[in-house]
């Protein structure tokens, strides 16, 4: 270290290298992030990467194409479609609701839209297909309205759901307490019609993050798993979903058969993800004026 | 400690924020770095605290380069835009906090940093809000923390960024009053970051004008004020009023406006500033020039008169504005919408081919006149 | 509010129906299932429900999933701040593409989660071939359910901190540097004290995942009742066996954690909004 002699200034540190960071533990913070991402995200990638390599592609494609598989991909894509769309408007009202009104209970309602994300699935999974089964609190009302829930493919939407309403809630609200009450109020001072001030003022601020939320939402039922098994029946080509496929393939050691299953799953997870980030990374910056 | 900034430039991705930017800060003086938004001033200012690094220059306090320094070892005082008071510390404990961070040998013991905290909390008035939280201060109240904050370690030079940018006018007047008391006092170097031109002329000694990451006028404020040097720091030091015309014949002429003028090539384009206390008003035109305008407004508020006025058969992009005093306006009660010309003092003019102004002074023209008949 | 007369669906009839509609949707779909859970553990009585949660094999359920649990939830607290600090501090070509990364969990169905560690740590696995020669096993066995509970709820604490510590910004941060503290000062000084409160609620979200996540736990775990069943997996067990009540008692457990999680939540929320309103926390230094 060298010391300027006449004035006393600090000693220079890092001689020679300009310090291209003011605040400390970059390398320290980034080396732990980096180090992480690694070994826990992206190492156990390339176990399915060799194991599915491991294939020929017709051997690939058979086992992706199987009847009963694809028949799983669809049950879970019209099911998890369903169950986010109706998460869409659910979401939407709750939101709006919590936002708009005051009411008792209103707390209560609050803090019980995160219980599916605390609520462990399986135990979301039991308890959803007692309550709809066919003596159950609901199943039996469904029943004398003839409407079989449980052990029908009805049953998975009712565990996607569950399981992803926070989304839509959480997505919408904080862009609903922003909007601008001045707009409103310029709408309605002009003389336009509730429904038609929704529609052209507030909506159009709301549906980016309904967009999202209701992506987010598809997501999670994609994948979800635990909630689904206790109340789907699991019946081959009728109510079987893609994850039960690949556990299915697990239990009788087709590992390869259960890899080529996860590569397509994992393919389109990731897609969704990238695009829901790209599309929220796009509205942002439209939002904040960029 | 004097203050040198050796060509410096930076880039922002594709924008230059600074482009080869020397400048020298001399000791005990208080410098504003006066310009608009995106004119480089604040990256200027966070270089030269070393919370910035540049792209090329060197920064010297004092004559040793501390380019190389963290600003944790520059020993300077910062003040942000902000405050960025610590949230979650008490007013005590923020002004404490760079003396805590001392190293052991160098730290004072703990009932010397009570004292000095104290000291601190008289000088900025304030010895009764020592246990209160920064959300319980107003904003002059905090920002008066913050510099007592960045005074603790006693540096040698204070940095502040816009430092009375989020305050109203009536506290930004007390404490423009009140850190240019303290800065009298205590005499460290100081640079503060302003847009405000009227915070600049009436707080600093020293005035560096920048623009579009480049240094366009540094002076005193009197001096910058009487000898502005470019277009820019005319419109940026406040209203001007512009005569833009063709010299025709000793006369710059547009539409049915003219003004005399001295030996200037002719058929060139030329823009004659004035500023609103430099133009007067007449019932009639007189012999040095021809500037007919309309009353749009007038406004009594404050210790002089303003009077906004249109151009009549001539164009210019802004409204004109004269400043007269209360008295004149009384001895020659013009009223809205009545027709006035404009009589010239004292302009500055631009031609096209200098960037320049050259002074005019017709009182003196007038004075010549006036003996000749 | 003279204000809400001018905004929209504030008529009493669309009010009351929109509030009806909100509360009677809530209580079917979110209130009553959670009440369900706890008729069913406690239905048969109290002395029922204890001998079903001191049972030997649920005891052993509780103390692996609470095991799982503090040895994921410090690791994924280093991780989730570490990452935040980095990436809401500092600009570096990749930044982004790291933000997305973490989300990765969210998006990945737990059974595929599970199924890439045990094709990688598994004995046919190019890792766990070599591990397994060493005599290490991991997958069936509690390091694996460590790993995968790891992988699924590395997100949590980095979610939460990520978008504070960038509406706070750095300034403060950047006032201690200029004031010369070090940066472990800065950190538990400065940095600390305005993150803790979602700091908390991360802990809370990473340990109400791991103490639950089902999906990826069933994949390598290998359900060896004593060893490595955690309690979802044992609830499953239970439901499987027709032992319902038995099922719920454990199922209640885990709904005791969910509520409580659900109270921390809205209490950090309450810290936070206090915060905001000006009032500062505990008084003195």
């Amino acid at each position: 270290m060298t010391t300027s002699a006449q004035t006393g200034v600090a000693p220079v540190r890092r001689l020679g290298r300009r310090h291209k960071r003011v605040l400390p533990g970059f390398g320290l913070s980034l080396g732990i992030s980096l180090f992480f991402v690694s070994l826990v995200l992206l190492l156990p990638m390339t176990g399915l990467v060799v194991e599915a390599s491991g294939m020929t592609w017709d051997q690939f494609w058979f086992t992706v194409t199987d009847p009963r598989v694809v028949e799983s991909y669809k049950v879970t894509l019209w099911t998890a479609l369903a169950a986010s769309l109706f998460n869409g408007l659910f979401g939407l009202l709750l939101a709006w609701v919590l936002v708009r009104y005051e009411f008792p209970g209103k707390r209560l309602i609050d803090a019980v839209v995160d219980l599916p994300f605390a609520l462990p699935t399986a135990v979301a999974g039991i308890t959803l297909a007692t309550l709809f089964s066919q003596n159950g609190w609901y199943g039996q009302w469904l029943a004398k309205a003839g409407l079989e829930v449980a052990f029908t493919p009805l049953g998975i939407v009712v565990a996607m759901a569950f399981t992803s309403i926070p989304f839509v809630v959480r997505t919408v609200q904080p862009v609903l307490e922003e909007l601008s009450p001045a707009d409103e109020e310029a709408a309605v001072s002009l003389g336009a019609s509730d429904g038609r001030v929704f529609r052209k003022v507030i909506f159009p601020s709301l549906w980016p993050a309904m967009v999202t939320g209701v992506a987010l939402s598809f997501t999670r039922s994609l994948g979800e798993f635990g909630a689904i098994i206790f109340i789907a029946g699991n019946t081959p080509y009728v109510s079987e979903v893609t994850s039960l496929m690949i556990f299915i393939r697990l239990q009788e050691y087709d590992y390869a058969a259960a890899s080529a299953i996860a590569a397509m799953v994992l393919l389109a997870s990731l897609i969704l993800l990238f695009s829901i980030n790209l599309w929220q990374g796009r509205y942002l910056r439209r939002l904040e004026g960029r | 400690m004097s203050i040198t900034i050796d060509q410096i430039s930076k880039n922002f991705g594709g924008f230059q924020a600074l482009n080869n930017v020397s400048l020298d800060i001399p000791e005990g003086q208080l410098t504003a770095l006066l310009g608009p938004s995106g004119s480089g001033k604040t990256t200027l200012l966070r270089i030269i605290a070393g919370l910035e690094s540049s792209d090329s220059g060197r920064i010297l306090f004092g004559g040793d380069d501390v380019s190389q320094l963290h600003v944790r070892d520059r020993n300077i005082g910062f003040v942000f835009q902000h405050y960025a008071l610590f949230r979650h510390l008490t007013v005590a404990e923020n002004i404490a906090f760079g003396l805590e961070s001392l190293p052991r040998k160098q730290r004072p013991s703990k009932p010397d940093i009570r004292q000095r905290v104290a000291r601190l909390l008289e000088m900025i008035q304030l010895p009764e809000l020592a246990k209160r939280y920064p959300a319980q201060l107003s904003g002059g109240q905090k920002q008066r923390v913050a510099l007592a904050r960045a005074l603790a370690t006693q540096p040698r030079i204070l940095l502040l960024d816009e430092p009375f940018g989020a305050l109203d006018a009536k506290v930004r007047k007390d404490l423009r009053r009140w850190l240019r008391a303290l800065h009298d006092e205590y005499h460290f170097t100081s640079i503060f970051v302003t847009h405000d031109q009227e915070e600049a002329l009436e707080l600093s000694d020293q005035v560096v004008v920048m623009s579009q990451g480049k240094v366009e006028q540094v002076n005193s404020p009197t001096g910058l004020y009487a000898r502005p040097e470019s277009r820019f720091v005319f419109d940026f030091l406040g209203h001007v009023n512009v005569l833009a015309g063709v010299v025709k014949g000793q006369k710059l002429v547009q539409g049915d406006a003219w003004v005399s003028l001295p030996a200037v090539r002719n058929d060139q384009e030329a823009q004659l500033y004035l500023r609103p206390h430099e133009v007067q008003l007449a019932r009639t035109p007189c012999a040095q020039a021809k500037l007919p305008l309309r009353i749009e407004a007038i406004s009594l508020i404050g210790s002089e008169v303003r009077i906004e006025l249109a151009p009549e058969g001539w164009q210019s992009d802004e409204i004109w504005e004269i400043g007269m005093s209360h008295a004149e306006f009384a001895r020659q009660n013009p009223a809205r919408g009545e027709f006035w010309y404009a009589v010239p003092g004292v302009g500055h003019l631009f031609v096209a081919d200098s960037a320049q102004p050259r002074t005019i002074d017709w009182q003196y023209t007038e004075a010549a006149n006036a003996s000749s008949m | 509010m003279a204000s809400h007369n001018r905004r929209i669906g504030d008529q009493p009839w669309v009010r009351r129906s929109l509030i009806g509609l909100a509360m009677a949707l809530t209580i079917i779909l979110l209130v009553i299932p959670v009440v369900l859970i706890f008729v069913q553990a406690l239905g048969t009585g109290w002395s029922t429900f204890a001998g079903n949660v001191l049972d030997e094999y649920t005891l052993d359920a509780i103390g692996l999933t609470l095991f799982v649990a503090a040895l994921t939830v410090p690791l994924n607290l280093v991780f989730g701040t570490a990452l935040a600090w980095s990436v809401t501090r500092f600009r570096f070509p990749g930044r982004k593409l790291l933000i997305t990364l973490i989300d990765i969990p969210f998006a990945v169905s737990p059974v595929v989660a599970g199924l890439l560690y045990l094709l990688l740590y598994g004995r046919n696995g190019w890792l766990g071939g070599w591990l397994s020669t060493h005599d290490v096993q991991l997958m069936f066995a509690w390091p694996g359910i460590v790993m995968v509970t790891v992988f699924v709820t590395c997100p949590f604490v980095a979610r939460e901190l990520i978008p504070l510590m960038q509406q706070q910004g750095s300034e403060e941060e950047e006032a201690g540097v200029v004031l010369g503290a070090s940066g472990w000062r800065i950190f538990r000084k400065i940095t600390l004290p305005n993150i803790k409160w979602a700091l908390i609620y991360g802990v809370v979200l990473t340990n109400a995942r791991a103490v639950g996540e089902f999906g990826a736990v069933s994949v390598v775990s290998g359900n060896i009742r004593g060893e490595t069943n955690t309690l979802p997996l044992h609830v499953e067990l239970l439901y499987q066996d027709y032992n319902i009540a038995g099922a719920f008692a454990s199922a209640s457990l885990l709904a005791g954690i969910a509520i409580l999680t659900l109270i921390a939540k809205a209490f950090v929320e309450w810290r936070q909004s206090q915060t905001e309103d000006a009032a500062p926390e505990e008084g003195g230094a």
